[in-house]
Formats: C-alpha cells, sequence, structure tokens
C-alpha cells in the first residue's frame, strides 16, 4: 500500500513539473527518463544476468541512427519509424548476441566494447548514409497523426517520454518478476547449477541479450527526437561508460537502480559542464570513488543505513 | 608489388608496436586474471611525456627513459593503492580501470590539446632504405628489430630464469605458489610494472611513425584485445602471432577498403571464437 502511494506520488509530480519548471529543466528531465530507460535496459545485463557489457552504446546508437536515417532520407513517420529503431536494435543484438556470449568477464567486456566500436567506424566513415562525424542535422519530432498533441513544446515532449518511460519500466518490471528473470538471477548466481538442473543457460543469457538491446534501441530513438540531432558519439565507448556507471551508482541488480543513477549522473553532467570542460575527468574520479567506497550503489547505502536505524530500534 | 611489399612492411613495423602492448596485457591477465583497460592509456600517456622531453632536451633517448619510468610510477601508484585493494574482486578492478581511462584520456587532453601528434625521429635513423623500386624508412626497421629483441628477451625471461619460473608459477597456481613462500603480492607488482613499461615503449617508439591523438587510448587497446582474443590469452607465442596477423588485415584493409578495417578484425577475431574460444595458441 505504501508503496504505491509513493509510486502515485512521483506520477503527480512528474505530471505538474513540466507545467511549473522552465523549458530548460524539462528538457533535463526528459534527458533523464531517456537516459533511465537506457541505463535499466543495461541493468537486464550487467545486474540480473551478471555480463557487465561496455558496448552497449551500440543499440543505443542503431536506435538513434534508424530515426535519423529514416526521417531524412525516407520519411518521419513515426509510427513506422520508431518500431523500426527498436527491431533494428534488437536484430543487432540478437546478431552480436551470438558472438560475445561465447566470453565470459573480462572477455565480454572488451568484445562487446569493439562490437560497439565497428559499429562506431562506420557511422564515422559511411558518410553518405550517416553523415560522418558531422552527424545528421535536423531531425523533425514525430507527428503522432490523429491524436492531436504536437510534440514540439518542451513539456508535450516530457509527456511523450515519460509515457515510454512508464510502459518500458513496467514491461522490464514484468520480465524481471517472472519465472525468466528469476532464472537469470540464479545463472548469475550459479550457472553450472543451473544447467546441471536442466536449464539451457545459454539461450536464457541470449533473450536477455536481446531484450536489453531492444529497450536499448527505444532510448536511443527517443533522444533523436528530443536533440533533432544524431552524431557518431551516440556510439562512443564512453557512452556505454557512461551508462555502465549509472547502473553501478543506482544499484546493479535492481530497476530503482539504475533511474537514479541516471538522474545522478545526468544531472551532475548538467551542473559540471556549466563550469568547466572536464566532465569526462569528473566521471573517471566518481567512477573510481564509486568502486572503492560504494560498491553497491545508492540503493544499497539506503538499504544499510535503513537496516542500521532498524537495528538500533 | 611495391604496393604490397611498403603494405607489408608497415603491417610487421605496426605489429612490433601491438606485440609490446599485447604481451604485458597477456602477461598481466594471465598473472593477475585482470584485463587492465588502462593499457592503451599508459601508451598513450608514454608518447605525450616523451614528445614533451624531446621538446626540452632534444634527446630521443632520453625522452623514452623519462617517458618510461614516469609511466611506470603511474602504473605502480594505480597498482598498489587501487587494484591492489580488490585482489579477489576482478569485476572492481575492471572497472577501476575504466575510471582511469577516463582520467588519464581527459588529462592528456587537457595538457597537450586535441590535435594529432607526431614525435620527431631520432636522429641517427633518419634515412631511408631502398628494397628494390620501394622506398622505406629506416626507422620502422629499426622498430621491427626492437620489437624481435624484446620478443626474445620475454621469452628467456620466461623460460629461463628464476622470476620467469615464478611468473609461471603464478599462472598456473596462485594459491600454491603462495603456499610454497613465494612472494605474490611482491610478483603481481613487478608483472604489473613490466607490462605497464612496455606499453609506455611502445607508445614512445611508434611515436614517430603513427603518431599519437587522444582517443587512441581505446583505439589501440582494442586492436591489442583483438590480439590477444586471436592469439590467446596469456600465452606470449600467441601474443606474437597475433599481433602480426592483426596489424596486417588492419593495413592492408586501411589501404583497400578504409571504411572496414575494423569490421574486417573483428570479423576475423568472431571466426577465431567461433571455432576455438581459447585462441590460436590459448589454453584454457
Amino acid at each position: 500500500m505504501k508503496r504505491w502511494m509513493g509510486i502515485a506520488v512521483i506520477l503527480l509530480l512528474l505530471g505538474i513539473l513540466p507545467q511549473v519548471l522552465g523549458d530548460y529543466y524539462v528538457i533535463l528531465l526528459t534527458k533523464i527518463l531517456i537516459f533511465a530507460i537506457f541505463a535499466m535496459s543495461l541493468d537486464i545485463v550487467q545486474g540480473y544476468v551478471g555480463l557487465p557489457s561496455l558496448g552497449h552504446a551500440a543499440f543505443f546508437g542503431v536506435g538513434a541512427y534508424t530515426i535519423g536515417i529514416f526521417s531524412i532520407k525516407v520519411l518521419n513517420n513515426f509510427w513506422i519509424n520508431l518500431p523500426l529503431a527498436i527491431v533494428l536494435a534488437g536484430m543487432v543484438a540478437a546478431l552480436f548476441g551470438l558472438l560475445v556470449l561465447r566470453t565470459r568477464a573480462a572477455y565480454f567486456f572488451i568484445i562487446t566494447a569493439a562490437l560497439s566500436e565497428v559499429l562506431y567506424g562506420i557511422a564515422c566513415t559511411w558518410r553518405f548514409f550517416t553523415g560522418g562525424h558531422d552527424g545528421m542535422p535536423g531531425i523533425a519530432r514525430p507527428d503522432i497523426g490523429f491524436i492531436p498533441w504536437s510534440l514540439l513544446s518542451a513539456a508535450n515532449y516530457f509527456y511523450f517520454v515519460l509515457f515510454f518511460f512508464i510502459v518500458a519500466f513496467i514491461l522490464m518490471y514484468v520480465v524481471v518478476r517472472s519465472p525468466f528473470g528469476h532464472i537469470i538471477v540464479s545463472i548469475r548466481e550459479n550457472e553450472l547449477r543451473m544447467r546441471a538442473l536442466g536449464y539451457h543457460t545459454w539461450l536464457y543469457k541470449y533473450v536477455s541479450f536481446i531484450i536489453a538491446g531492444l529497450f536499448a534501441g527505444l532510448s536511443g530513438g527517443l533522444l533523436v527526437y528530443l536533440n533533432g540531432f544524431v552524431s557518431p558519439d551516440v556510439l562512443r565507448i564512453s557512452l556505454s561508460a557512461e551508462a555502465l556507471l549509472m547502473v553501478l551508482l543506482g544499484g546493479a541488480g535492481t530497476l530503482i537502480g539504475p533511474v537514479i543513477g541516471a538522474a545522478s549522473v545526468v544531472f551532475l553532467e548538467n551542473i559540471v559542464s556549466s563550469y568547466m570542460e572536464r566532465w569526462v575527468l569528473m566521471l573517471g574520479i566518481i567512477y573510481v570513488l564509486v568502486v572503492m567506497f560504494t560498491p553497491q550503489g545508492i540503493l544499497g547505502l539506503i538499504n544499510k543505513m535503513s537496516l542500521k536505524s532498524q537495528a538500533k530500534v | 608489388m611495391n604496393f604490397w611489399i611498403l603494405q607489408t612492411l608497415n603491417g610487421i613495423t605496426f605489429g612490433m608496436v601491438l606485440f609490446l602492448l599485447a604481451a604485458g596485457l597477456s602477461l598481466i591477465y594471465g598473472l593477475m586474471r585482470i584485463v587492465n583497460l588502462a593499457h592503451g592509456c599508459f601508451y598513450l600517456a608514454g608518447a605525450y611525456i616523451a614528445l614533451s622531453v624531446i621538446e626540452s632536451t632534444n634527446s630521443f633517448l632520453m625522452s623514452l627513459l623519462v617517458g618510461v619510468i614516469a609511466v611506470s610510477i603511474l602504473g605502480i601508484i594505480m597498482q598498489r593503492f587501487f587494484l591492489h585493494r580488490f585482489q579477489h574482486d576482478h569485476s572492481s578492478q575492471i572497472l577501476l580501470t575504466i575510471g582511469f581511462v577516463l582520467i588519464i584520456g581527459d588529462l592528456v587532453l587537457l595538457i597537450w590539446g586535441g590535435e594529432p601528434k607526431l614525435l620527431p625521429k631520432p636522429l641517427l635513423f633518419q634515412g631511408s632504405v631502398s628494397i628494390r623500386t620501394a622506398i622505406f624508412p629506416a626507422y620502422h626497421l629499426v622498430i621491427i628489430a626492437t620489437g624481435l629483441l624484446v620478443a626474445i628477451g620475454l621469452w628467456l625471461l620466461q623460460d629461463k630464469t628464476k622470476m620467469g619460473a615464478l611468473i609461471r608459477a603464478g599462472v598456473d597456481d596462485t594459491e600454491m605458489a603462495r603456499g610454497l613462500g613465494i612472494n605474490v603480492p611482491i610478483l603481481f607488482s613487478l608483472v604489473f610494472i613490466l607490462g605497464v613499461a612496455l606499453s609506455a615503449f611502445g607508445g614512445i617508439i611508434a611515436g614517430p611513425f603513427i603518431g599519437v591523438s587522444p582517443g587512441m587510448e581505446w583505439e589501440i587497446l582494442l586492436l591489442a584485445m583483438a590480439v590477444l582474443l586471436i592469439g590467446g590469452q596469456g600465452s606470449l607465442k600467441g601474443a606474437f602471432v597475433g599481433s602480426l596477423l592483426v596489424s596486417l588485415v588492419d593495413n592492408y584493409c586501411k589501404a583497400l577498403i578504409p571504411e572496414l578495417g575494423m569490421f574486417f578484425i573483428f570479423g576475423s577475431v568472431a571466426m577465431v571464437l567461433a571455432f576455438k574460444p581459447t585462441g590460436l595458441f590459448g589454453k584454457l
């Protein structure tokens, strides 16, 4: 009951905020929601299956470039382009999954990074389709068609993204709470045992990898509509590293954790960038601090503190 | 014909540089079971520090010395004060190295700026050599010779010395090595420094040949990783053969179809993984 009250309050707040805040902060909030979807999708592989990936930006980038290329070269129809972005990201994940799941631990890290770097290389050099290093500007916000709801204003686009965030959250919640979700967590804890119990562990990992890819594609597409612009930066390893930090900082293996992490990182990036150019340096320092002092993330800290206060009572 | 001779020699030259990196990476992985993602940063930092030293002293040898020592100190700090705290937690160690990549990469950008730079060649090797009708810089041959010497040196170190025996013992069974009274933490640090120094050395000698630019830390790391995946982890022979394969493929592709360079390299990585997941020379 208490939890439902909490969710209702948060939703109410998110509904009212765009009406009170200026456009600048509404766009910031929109960005937080988009990266929250991205971080949650990464957490399915990183936290639940226990395979931290350094190439998750690949699927984000495929989603982003699908929207960019189709909106400009083919037609700007949201009902075709966004599903296409999601499906293509999922297909790339299905292809990459075949390769990366042959490796474990450290090597999984590297090969995911390498594959996303391959896509980065293609985006930079295939100028005819991607615009090369300069990227593709001038991507219009979509027209939803039969619903009279213009996405041009910052507040309206925020509600649009909020809708997708809620849908994505519910879908991922269902996934991790289903028997499937319990099985992938058990694979993380003890894969040999699950195999001995007769589970086809590779298939479970593969499907989780594809699910993560689908949601990453969605978030990439939403970001392109927000910025009206796509460049090879959406495929960089540093973006993957940032997403990894969001998950770590918030708390891996939960869905709320990545949301908290995404909010903190995006918010911090915004503050730091307005004072100096050295955001990447800050990111590195936060990385080291988080790994050294709060390996369980912010959620872990909160849990620890509430346990302590309970113990006192 | 000239084209092929030149590209092959270029490929072998870059292969030697790659070997310096991959050998260190492979040694560190073999013993400590961590992939040091900051390895490319040490390469970059070595080259940039050497550049500054050359600009002020005009001596390549001096820059080589200062660059390698300075980067080794950086490596010791990272290993003793950070990685060492997470001895049994490999994934935390890898995450820490990502943090260091971001920090060092951005500091390099801050200090030396964003433009690609080329180190001046040492005076002694500025000439060129002609092979039939192809003209080839003498410095490339020096790199090849250096790479071969380091490979032989590492092989002797690993197979013929007491230190090598200790390392091999640590690679095979860390617990047992500890039980026999081998000071494993010191061994870890020594191997880590050796790897870091090799990487910085590679960056400096490659400086006059391919130059340095920010962002290169990932590029070179990924190539070195491709070497390990193809050659097999923890094997010196694998690192050597893998380096030559990767850099030859890289060179021909960059010359013929520049768009797909990385694609071909990781395509071959995928092929090797599909048929032999441990790499060509790797044991499990």
